[in-house]
């Protein structure tokens, strides 16, 4: 038992200060791009290395779909103008999908407060995950919420083992043909008042396996989905943020 | 005599004309000669198709003299003998030829499906996942316990199917695929722009281990030169991840003996390691970390000055985080003499990585079958002989420390080299009709790509063997005549990868 006090004061106190305090992330993070002018109409340099299709020409210049991509900075060296640059705001959650396109004029990802919503979870949100071909990384930084870092808990926010005994699921993955059953399934466990969120780029539009016959493309397609979590996969502190503005508590 | 065809380094490649053909008597029989008499065991085993025709191509390799062996035979009336009862450890990879290529299979002692996916050639499924007849003791009191896909943690699915009496488990059967995503099919007709994204994402936690396999395959293939601080950085990426994945899995083992201590602090200290990924490729996962002709990003002498004085404030909180659970007395109750396998069990059936470390198998891909930088390292594989959950605890502890000197190193010479920008060769051009193999130890062990060409140099197979392929095995035998309890702590102790087995 000594061994163990002598460690906890070794090892100190680890909770965050966040949302108090803004978290520091690395340098080189790449969060919201930020598309600052406009193209030579037949260069599609960027749209072609693209791994996810996420953009698109957009009159003068280029849109590129959040939910789409993943933030691999392939397109930043190929404009011939600098156009693109992925800033370090980690804030990517939404709960409309139609938010979640940046353009030149559209810098920032919109989010719609819910009464509705606050009203019924703000002070306690327990949450079913369901991985549906999820690759373990949005499983495993979502997992890491419940750590003394972030401390989801001390939000009223929980991961429970039965759907039952959730008000929510949250889905990562693009939702696989072999999973689309025990999802639905799951979903279908809840009781109501429910919601449900879409962890990662996978399952908001199927990312880089959208052109897979064995997936579903997100969850869009299946279930409605109240939140958004861009990311691939999100950092702790897009999820986290994304959860807490869901709920009204920042 | 053996007429299969040698490589001797990691990776390789041939023209698929160079590889000795033959029939499947001749085949089979070099194998089985290479393995009982000779210490070589099957690293790959799979059905593809050349000129048209559907071949078997396996690869055999020797853990002590470092040499791989390809064969291959074409098949006839798309069928073959099993030989699964001789030589265990093709059992999974003959029932993948099965599915993969609807293949009859003579005689094969337990032909079922592995992942419920598609014939590649008929793109239809057989089952539904999950879908089919599983083994059934019968008696009083013997009860079935189903477990999955949707299962208490926050973890990937898959399906567990306890055979129990009372607390013991008869038998444990797995049945995957839920997190099948057609990865195999998809790679074909590549490399796209997405290939190396999606390679990435085959194992989402294995990011560096399998887009290493990759990118170090096609630059083989395609004569494209790696500089020397690439081949560093490389270093430093992998033993990282291998660090932060450690690092969880104590801290996951802890929480499930009821130890929080180690287990809160391991939840931070992984996020550390994981952050100093993050400092060199802006993602957690180090994606983006590796491209084709290199690495995506640079370490400077700052950043490594940085990395090498975090590490060592991050090595010490981290081993006295992770002793103190070796230290416990209640903790080792719950992990010594359980989920244990055998030495024979690992050579039967194949098993690598940490699974076989922990049973004193001296099987890891830097030792055996070194690439990249490896070359240049001298490296000894940690061993442990009570093959139980203490002993891959320990592993673990042991490879911690040996990836934390081994970055220390490589930071060094790291510092003494000029800053250099990312490289990315775009527009790769491959050989046709060739085969490659490329050979990476990602953290849970060893990782096996095959790509192979057409005549216009596009892939037209890429086999991926992650190494929970072959580990899956070793949980359900550790299970037996176990205490169905004990089964949380067993399967975080292999931490085997869903999706990995599932592509």
């Amino acid at each position: 038992m000594f061994f163990v006090l002598l460690e906890r004061l070794r090892q100190g106190y680890n909770t965050s200060k966040y949302p108090k305090i803004e978290p520091i992330l690395s340098p080189r993070f790449s969060g919201v791009p930020k598309i600052t002018g406009n193209c030579d109409l037949t260069c599609k340099a960027c749209i072609d290395v693209c791994p996810t299709e996420a953009i698109a020409k957009k009159e003068q210049s280029i849109a590129i779909d959040v939910g789409k991509c993943i933030f691999c900075d392939q397109c930043v060296p190929l404009c011939t103008h600098n156009n693109i640059q992925f800033t370090h705001e980690y804030r990517l959650a939404s709960n409309q999908r139609s938010t979640l396109l940046v353009t030149k004029e559209v810098e920032k990802i919109g989010f719609q407060l819910n009464q509705q919503i606050q009203k019924l979870f703000k002070r306690s949100l327990q949450l079913r995950l369901v991985s549906a071909g999820g690759c373990n990384a949005c499983e495993a930084d979502l997992n890491v919420l419940g750590t003394p870092v972030y401390d989801l808990n001390r939000f009223g926010i929980n991961f429970t083992a039965s759907p039952r005994h959730a008000d929510g699921i949250i889905i990562t993955g693009p939702v696989t043909l072999n999973m689309k059953q025990a999802l639905m399934d799951t979903y279908d466990a809840l009781p109501n008042p429910k919601i449900v969120i879409a962890s990662g780029t996978c399952a908001i539009s199927g990312g880089l396996f959208q052109k897979s016959d064995e997936v579903c493309n997100g969850v869009d397609s299946l279930l409605p989905v109240d939140l958004y979590i861009p990311g691939c996969p999100p950092h702790p502190y897009t999820a986290l943020n994304g959860l807490l503005q869901f709920l009204g508590r920042v | 005599m053996s007429y299969s065809t040698l490589f001797t380094c990691n990776p390789s490649w041939g023209k698929i004309e160079d590889i000795s053909s033959s029939t499947e008597e001749v085949f089979w029989n070099d194998i089985v000669e290479n393995i009982t008499n000779h210490n070589f065991r099957v690293l790959s085993l799979f059905g593809t198709p050349i000129n048209d025709a559907l071949h078997l191509v396996c690869i055999l390799g020797n853990d002590s003299t470092s040499l791989l062996k390809i064969s291959r035979f074409e098949l006839i009336n798309n069928t073959f003998q099993s030989h699964a009862t001789i030589i265990p450890q093709i059992h999974l990879f003959e029932r993948e030829i099965a599915e993969q290529f609807g293949v009859t299979v003579h005689d094969h002692p337990w032909l079922k499906p592995v992942r419920f996916e598609q014939d590649f050639r008929l793109h239809v499924k057989k089952n539904a996942c999950g879908n089919m007849e599983y083994f059934q003791v019968n008696g009083e009191d013997i009860h079935e316990v189903a477990v999955g896909p949707v299962h208490a943690g926050v973890i990937e699915p898959g399906h567990f199917r306890f055979q129990c009496y009372g607390e013991n488990v008869v038998n444990l059967e797995i049945s995957l695929g839920y997190q099948h995503r057609g990865i195999e099919r998809m790679l074909q007709g590549g490399p796209y722009p997405q290939t190396l994204s999606q390679m990435e994402v085959l194992a989402g936690d294995t990011t560096i281990g399998h887009s290493l396999a990759y990118v170090q395959l096609i630059e083989t293939m395609a004569d494209i030169h790696v500089s020397q601080k690439s081949e560093l950085i490389r270093v430093v990426l992998l033993e990282l991840e291998r660090i932060a994945n450690h690092v969880g899995d104590i801290g996951a083992l802890s929480g499930d003996t009821g130890f929080l201590p180690t287990a809160s602090y391991c939840g931070k200290l992984r996020g550390d390691f994981l952050n100093l990924t993050a400092s060199i490729t802006g993602n957690r996962f180090g994606r983006g970390g590796l491209s084709i002709g290199g690495v995506g990003y640079d370490i400077d002498f700052n950043l490594a000055a940085t990395i090498a004085k975090q590490l060592k404030v991050l090595q010490s909180k981290t081993l006295s985080a992770i002793d103190l659970f070796f230290r416990s007395t209640s903790v080792l109750e719950r992990v010594e003499n359980v989920g244990k396998i055998t030495k024979e069990d690992v050579i039967t059936y194949g098993f690598v990585g940490i699974a076989a470390k922990a049973c004193a198998m001296a099987r890891d891909t830097r030792k055996n079958y070194p690439f990249g930088y490896y070359n240049a390292i001298s490296y000894e594989i940690p061993l442990e002989t009570s093959c139980d959950i203490f002993a891959r605890a320990m592993i673990r502890r042991a490879e911690i420390v040996s990836s934390l000197e081994l970055i220390h190193n490589m930071l060094r010479s790291i510092q003494e080299i000029a800053i250099q920008k990312p490289m990315r060769v775009n527009g790769v051009v491959l050989p046709s009709n060739a085969l490659g193999i490329s050979l990476t130890e990602g953290w849970r062990g060893e990782i096996v790509h095959v790509a192979q060409t057409d005549e216009h140099g596009t892939l037209v197979r890429y086999k991926i063997t992650d190494p929970s392929f072959h580990n899956w095995t070793a949980l359900s035998l550790a299970m037996r005549e176990g205490q169905i309890s004990d089964f949380p702590l067993c399967n975080k102790s292999f931490n085997l990868s869903y999706c990995g087995f599932d592509l």
